[in-house]
């Protein structure tokens, strides 16, 4: 029976090899459908990473520069006393220096007006560079400083000349006066260095992002100080000691839900335990980066797990085969082979605490601090919660200044995760 | 350089002597493993006799790896697996609680199917045993135990030149002979073997199998195989198992020409297995 279906079967048709028949080319052509569905779910995904990344570039260029302005200061020796030049009367040295350049403004209202196209902080920064150099005493100097949120816009043309005056936030005549010192050639606009040096500050023009920068450093810090190696520890205890059990699944378990666990829960358990039960400082980077640390435990602990069990198994009886302890096989080979896993996982969950924003407002890392904190007990800001600061200032200013942030953040996470991805390629090992 | 014998002297007892002159080494008797609820060795029962090759042939799955990683408890290191019965090396039974199953493992060595030198140099890979066991220190002592052990593993002469490269940088052949080269390094008296050369070429396994006859003169070796032939070559006593238990033990030559039992007869003849 079987004989004679066999025989008695239509042979497949499939054409001649240069033809292919009517079934094939349906087959080619679902496969390039689905090439095609895959291409446009590709492009779609890096449509909108460049969407998001470009419109925040775009609004970070103006924080790129920022305008400056200089002015020939005169530091006569009699007004300043070398021994202490920081208690000299800088305010009068500076309006003397302003006054001279612009004679005709003498009424109280000009002189307010005049002084808010400059940055209101001018006094200390003249005080700081005489205070860093006394041998500028008795000279007349070029001082530059920053012109006020207002003068920047202006420089960069975000301020329309042409709308009526009392609908700009610049009056005719502070145009007027902003003109003459581009005229004079007082007007420049450098690299925005006080962007990433200087700390926080209430006046765009010179909030910078270096209290952040160190609050977030010291938390990374906390963070990568606890959870690596309790991170390990755990790890290696459930991996290669714990007997396999109904205990170890529960904790394995958890582990994972650990994982799972929304940002902003682990911010209320660092508030209700770091900062009341145990009294720590508000807003410190340490009670942060013990936070992080909370959400960065069980991203290394399943990375570590993972990379030791791809250790095969041969390493390990290779070890216990010349007679090595389960602690000499643990140590001297399957952890460092399993090493650049364990460094891999660990970078990509320190770049995910250097992201995370809602547990430290709860710990009050957004609080408005103008000077980088000098140890990890200082309270402080962090790069994401200084964002968020910055994103919620009126100012014109901030707004380019939350963008150039936003990709200063962008640009140390990209960094860490190359990292982690060069590690993985370095040290990828073939048995 | 046999110093094992008095720096780890953790066993000790009358050995039994064979009338053929050569002492019993390793004695086995009621061994059964279980692997869970599964049994997967009943009853074992077999003298090792010291300074000569004892082959364990057997179809697959009949419990020669099994017995054999008994041999120098490797089996502790799989949570599921218990053994009962006693096995005895020199007189004294090393699955006695007082027994370190870890100084046992350095008198009784290892050498696996698979090749697996540790990822590192091959001088560090021959080092990493005697260092551990506190057995030289670095420089020229244990150089010269590097030496001695490629040596006799007959590795000395490739690899003199480049004990730096990493281990996992030579060729199948090569890197089981480092293996058995580490084995010997920690001075042995026991070397286990689990089919080694099945994962070789013909002629890396002739130069094992010269190794494994030349070996015999100083240390007591168990290998697992599944050729005949090589049983035959390097064996000079052969224990036949069937479903976990041992069927027939003797000599090689016997078991070969004139096995007692019928199971035995059909194995080496090919009928099954
Ligand atoms: N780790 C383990 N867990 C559970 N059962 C095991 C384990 N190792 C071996 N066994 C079982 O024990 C029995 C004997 O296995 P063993 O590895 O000793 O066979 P073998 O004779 O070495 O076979 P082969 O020649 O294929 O290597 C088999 O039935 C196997 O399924
Ligand atoms: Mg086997």
């Amino acid at each position: 029976m079987s004989d004679k279906s066999i025989s008695t079967a239509p042979a497949v048709q499939t054409g001649n090899w240069y033809e292919p028949d009517a079934k094939l080319k349906r087959r080619y052509a679902s496969d390039r459908r689905l090439r095609f569905y895959g291409v446009t779910a590709i492009v779609f995904a890096l449509g909108m990473l460049a969407a998001l990344v470009g419109t925040i570039a775009v609004t970070a260029l103006p924080a790129i520069t920022q305008t400056m302005v200089t002015l020939d200061v005169e530091l006569p020796a009699d007004k300043i006393d070398p021994a202490d030049p920081r208690s000299a009367g800088y305010l009068k040295l500076f309006s003397d220096a302003v006054a001279r350049l612009f004679p005709e403004v003498d009424t109280p209202k000009e002189t307010r007006e005049l002084r808010q196209l400059f940055t209101s902080s001018a006094q200390y920064q003249l005080r700081d560079m005489v205070v860093a150099d006394p041998s500028l005493i008795g000279k007349t100097v070029a001082f530059t400083f920053p012109l006020s949120d207002i003068g920047d816009q202006l420089h960069k043309g975000a301020i329309d000349r042409n709308l009526p005056s009392d609908q700009r936030r610049v009056s005719d005549i502070q145009i007027g006066w902003y003109d003459r010192l581009v005229e004079q050639d007082r007007i420049t606009a450098p690299f925005n260095w006080g962007m990433i040096f200087n700390a926080d500050s209430r006046f765009p023009e010179q909030a910078g992002l270096w209290g952040a920068l160190v609050g977030s450093f010291y938390a990374l810090l906390i963070c990568f100080l606890v959870s690596f190696p309790v991170g390990i520890s755990a790890a290696v205890y459930l991996e290669e000691f714990a007997p396999k059990n109904r205990w170890t699944d529960i904790i394995e378990v958890n582990i994972n839900n650990l994982a799972a666990v929304p940002s902003i829960v682990f911010g209320l358990l660092g508030l209700a335990v770091f900062l009341n039960f145990f009294g720590m400082p508000r807003s410190a980077p340490i009670v942060g980066g013990l936070v992080l640390s909370l959400m960065t435990l069980p991203t290394i602990i399943i990375a570590t797990r993972a990379a030791l069990k791809a250790v095969p198994p041969s390493i390990r009886e290779a070890a216990i085969g010349v007679g090595a302890s389960k602690m000499q096989t643990v140590g001297h080979h399957v952890l460092p082979l399993a090493m650049p896993g364990i460094l891999t996982g660990t970078i990509i969950g320190l770049a995910q605490a250097l992201g995370e924003t809602a547990p430290l407002l709860l710990i009050g890392m957004n609080a408005f601090i103008t000077a980088a904190p000098e140890s990890m007990f200082n309270p402080s800001t962090a790069l994401p919660t200084q964002i968020y600061i910055w994103a919620d200032s009126p100012e014109r200013g901030f707004t380019s200044r939350t963008s150039a942030a936003i990709i200063v953040l962008l640009g140390f996470l990209v960094c860490m995760n190359a990292i982690a991805i060069y590690m993985r390629k370095r040290f990828e090992r073939k048995w | 350089m046999d110093k094992t014998a008095e720096t780890t002297g953790v066993l000790s007892g009358a050995a039994a002597t064979r009338t053929d002159g050569h002492e019993i080494k390793v004695a086995a008797s009621n061994v059964s493993v279980f692997y869970g609820e599964k049994q997967a060795l009943f009853d074992v029962t077999i003298d090792i006799p010291g300074r000569q090759v004892m082959a364990f042939i057997g179809p697959s799955g009949c419990g020669k790896s099994t017995f054999l990683r008994c041999i120098n408890r490797m089996n502790d290191t799989i949570d599921i697996c218990s053994v009962t019965g006693t096995i005895e090396i020199d007189g004294a039974n090393i699955y006695d609680p007082k027994i370190d199953p870890v100084l046992l493992r350095a008198r009784v060595g290892m050498v696996f199917q698979k090749p697996n030198p540790f990822p590192k140099s091959i001088y560090d890979n021959i080092c990493y045993g005697p260092r551990i066991h506190g057995k030289a220190r670095a420089g020229s002592e244990m150089d010269e135990i590097v030496e001695v052990s490629l040596k006799r593993a007959g590795l000395w002469n490739e690899v003199k030149d480049r004990l730096k490269e990493p281990g996992t940088g030579l060729s199948g052949g090569q890197q089981q002979r480092l293996c058995i080269a580490r084995a010997i390094a920690v001075n042995p008296e026991v070397i286990l073997m689990d089919e080694p050369c099945s994962a070789l070429d013909p002629i890396a396994t002739a130069r094992i199998e010269e190794l494994i006859d030349e070996l015999r003169e100083r240390y007591t070796i168990v290998i697992v195989t599944h050729s005949m032939q090589q049983a035959a070559r390097v064996s000079q006593r052969a224990a036949f198992f069937h479903l976990g238990r041992l069927v027939e033990e003797g000599e090689t030559d016997l078991i070969f020409t004139n096995p007692s039992d019928q199971r035995t007869q059909d194995y080496i003849t090919g009928r099954f297995g």
